[in-house]
């Protein structure tokens, strides 16, 4: 077996995967039930996993619904994405102790954590790859996310359900999955089978799948996998005209439409700490109170925040307008002169988890779509 | 020599002393305070009391009376560093609400022989009377974020104690909003962390404990609420509970009163 095969598994091997994963020493997270949604957590078993469920999504809204399929992954993306593990809300970088004279070290690094994560979308799969770039990249590579990423065994799988905040079609990352991943898998689920088309992306893909009962990937299988595919291209429930959009919206600094996002903006973050590209934090000091133990954390932080853009003497971005603006058009303009690709991969979180429903596509074509392009100033 | 320990006083107004109870409940850390500081005057605690001038004052309550409208003067002169703490010091508190009604009523209709009652027509915070050196928001506010105005007091640094909204507490703990999958109104986005996101994590709407965040949008959220099938009076409702006083909130609740109807 080696990277670039397909075979055939059944449902029930899913578990035999997990325990194989388990057993080589990772910790296996992937997508279960939690107050109303379904959420990123420890699972050990497919009895974990979402079966028979589905979502509802909308600008601000998420509803669980019941599917009879009974499929294992027949939902779209989630409040959670793997930023959570690999760049953890909150984390200790440094803790020093006082001693005579001076201070010393008080932080003994453990292990890296070693995850596998199960239930990688395609959008999420390519927001890794983006996130690669800034944090593995100079300048700003970070060695805590490198340990943890180049740790991380990834089993993505192909989306049959996108949902109604989705355009990860305009977006060039979904519904099939690119590159990036140790094993992928698409579901086939109907009244007569209950399968997993299973491609190996890597040695060590290849390694855990060589130990567990499978079959050759017949052309009838993979002309399945792809009908499922071309299915949920079909259905996105959202699009983004993405020609020319950096131009427009560098056009559009002044656009009065600024003043009317925030009018409706809460300046609440949300959409920042959904999105699984944005990757901003802050530094917070602390001390005990006998000052014998000081303590750096790195927390996550959002652009919304007033304090975010405090340089000396005050903030830069006090209004909501300019902080709306700045959030989207890093994402939709300057991450490709940053990063050279896109901050947005098309997930939807951001229209989703906005108490609001603010919508980015919509924003976009607002303020950077060609209708408008006429009266922004030059 | 060891050097001073700085002198620690608590100053109590109109208030239900659950902020000071705050402090007594550090019970893990209250020798390590009581090792820092000079607890000169914490009559919650002990009825010893040494004289001022004190380094530090943390002050509980709201202004409601003439007398206390005095004594405010008298703390923040022998106060070095005064910290006021809790929604009622830093908002007015719950009995804020007197502030939209006649008090006179309430207190002919309330007591037996309302002659023998002196007291203001509003409740209001302490930075109204006096210079406050710090406002540690909540009701009651947190222990730990106390515990970190004391470690940074005590150290001379900036303490971190952030002002944007509930939401990023929510989203860091990884709650699941309450408001986009529950459908249950909020006021998370316009409220100021602190709580921990206490109760979206057990999957109610947050009440505003901390007040308004640092740009609150109540207008934004209040129709958001219209929309999930909220009407006016409980949007009114809303934001009038422990920091109704607070300007942004004191404006969102009025302008839904007016347009009951
Ligand atoms: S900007 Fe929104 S749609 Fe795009 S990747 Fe981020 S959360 Fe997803
Ligand atoms: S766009 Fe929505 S989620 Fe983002 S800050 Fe504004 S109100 Fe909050």
């Amino acid at each position: 077996m080696q990277p670039g095969d397909s075979v055939v598994i059944e449902r029930v091997v899913l578990d035999a995967l997990l325990a194989a994963l388990r057993e080589r020493g990772y910790e296996t997270v992937g997508p279960t039930v939690r107050e109303g949604a379904i959420v990123y957590d420890e699972i050990r078993a497919t009895s974990d996993l979402p079966a028979g469920w589905t979502d509802e999504q909308e600008g601000g809204h998420y509803r669980l619904r019941r599917d009879d399929r009974e499929a294992l992954f027949g939902y779209a993306v989630g409040p959670h994405s793997w930023r959570r593990y690999l760049e953890p809300p909150s984390l200790v970088r440094w803790r020093g102790r006082r001693v005579d004279g001076g201070f010393e070290d008080d932080l003994t690094p453990g292990p890296p954590p070693r995850y596998a994560f199960v239930g990688v979308r395609p959008c999420e799969l390519a927001a890794l790859l983006v996130k690669d770039r800034i944090l593995l990249g100079d300048p700003g590579a970070d060695p805590d996310y490198r340990s943890r990423r180049e740790s991380a065994f990834l089993v993505a799988v192909n989306c049959g359900s996108p949902a109604g905040t989705c355009f990860c079609v305009s977006m060039g990352t979904g519904p099939r999955f690119g590159p990036g991943f140790d094993l992928g898998l698409t579901e086939l689920v109907d009244d007569a089978r209950h399968d997993f088309v299973l491609q190996v992306g890597t040695a060590r893909g290849a390694a855990v799948v060589e130990g567990l009962p499978h079959r050759p990937a017949e052309p009838a299988d993979l002309t399945a996998a792809e009908a499922v595919l071309r299915e949920a291209e079909g259905r996105m429930g959202r699009s983004l005209e993405t020609e020319g959009l950096k131009e427009r919206l560098e056009r559009s600094y002044e656009n009065p439409h600024w003043d009317e996002v925030a009018k409706r903006c809460l300046s609440c973050g949300n959409c920042t700490m959904v999105c699984p590209t944005c990757f901003c934090s802050t530094v917070e000091d602390s001390t005990d109170l006998p000052g014998t133990r000081a303590e750096r954390r790195r927390i996550w932080d959002s652009c919304f925040s007033i304090e975010f853009s405090y340089v000396h003497g005050g903030s830069v971005r006090t209004s909501a307008g300019a902080r709306y603006r700045q959030w989207i058009t890093h994402k939709l303009a300057t991450w490709h002169d940053q990063f050279g690709v896109s901050g947005c991969v098309g997930c939807g979180r951001c229209i989703t988890w906005c108490p609001v429903g603010i919508d980015i596509t919509a924003e976009a074509r607002a303020i950077g779509g060609p209708a408008e392009a006429a009266g922004s100033r030059p | 020599m060891a050097p001073r320990r700085p002198k620690l006083a608590v100053f109590k107004f109109a208030s239900c002393d659950g902020c000071q109870l705050t402090l007594l409940n550090c019970e893990d850390e209250l020798l390590a305070i009581a090792g820092e500081v000079e607890i000169a005057n914490f009559l919650e605690a002990s009825r010893a009391v040494v004289k001022g001038p004190y380094d530090l004052a943390l002050v509980e309550g709201s202004i409601t009376t003439p007398e206390d409208a005095e004594r405010i003067h008298k703390v923040r002169r022998m106060s070095r560093t005064l910290v006021t703490i809790g929604a009622c010091a830093t908002a007015g508190g719950i009995q804020g609400l007197r502030n939209f009604k006649d008090v006179h009523e309430f207190v002919s209709s309330v007591y037996a022989t309302p002659e023998y009652i002196s007291t203001l027509e509003a409740s209001t915070p302490i930075a109204q009377h006096v210079r406050v050196d710090f406002e540690l928001r909540g009701c009651p506010i947190s222990r730990a974020q106390l515990l970190e105005v004391l470690g940074a007091f005590l150290r001379g640094r900036r303490p971190n104690i952030p002002t944007y909204s509930l939401c990023f507490e929510c989203k860091r703990q990884g709650t699941v909003c309450v408001m986009v999958a529950h459908g249950t109104p909020c006021l998370g986005p316009v409220t100021q962390a602190g709580c921990g996101a206490l109760c979206p994590s057990y999957h109610r709407g947050c009440y505003g404990c901390f007040g308004p965040m640092e740009s609150p949008n109540t207008a934004s959220l209040g129709a958001r609420w219209e929309a999930m099938g909220a009407a006016r009076p409980d949007l009114v409702r809303a934001f009038r509970t422990y920091n109704a006083a607070a300007i942004p909130f004191r404006a969102a609740s009025e302008a839904y009163e007016q347009q009951e109807p």
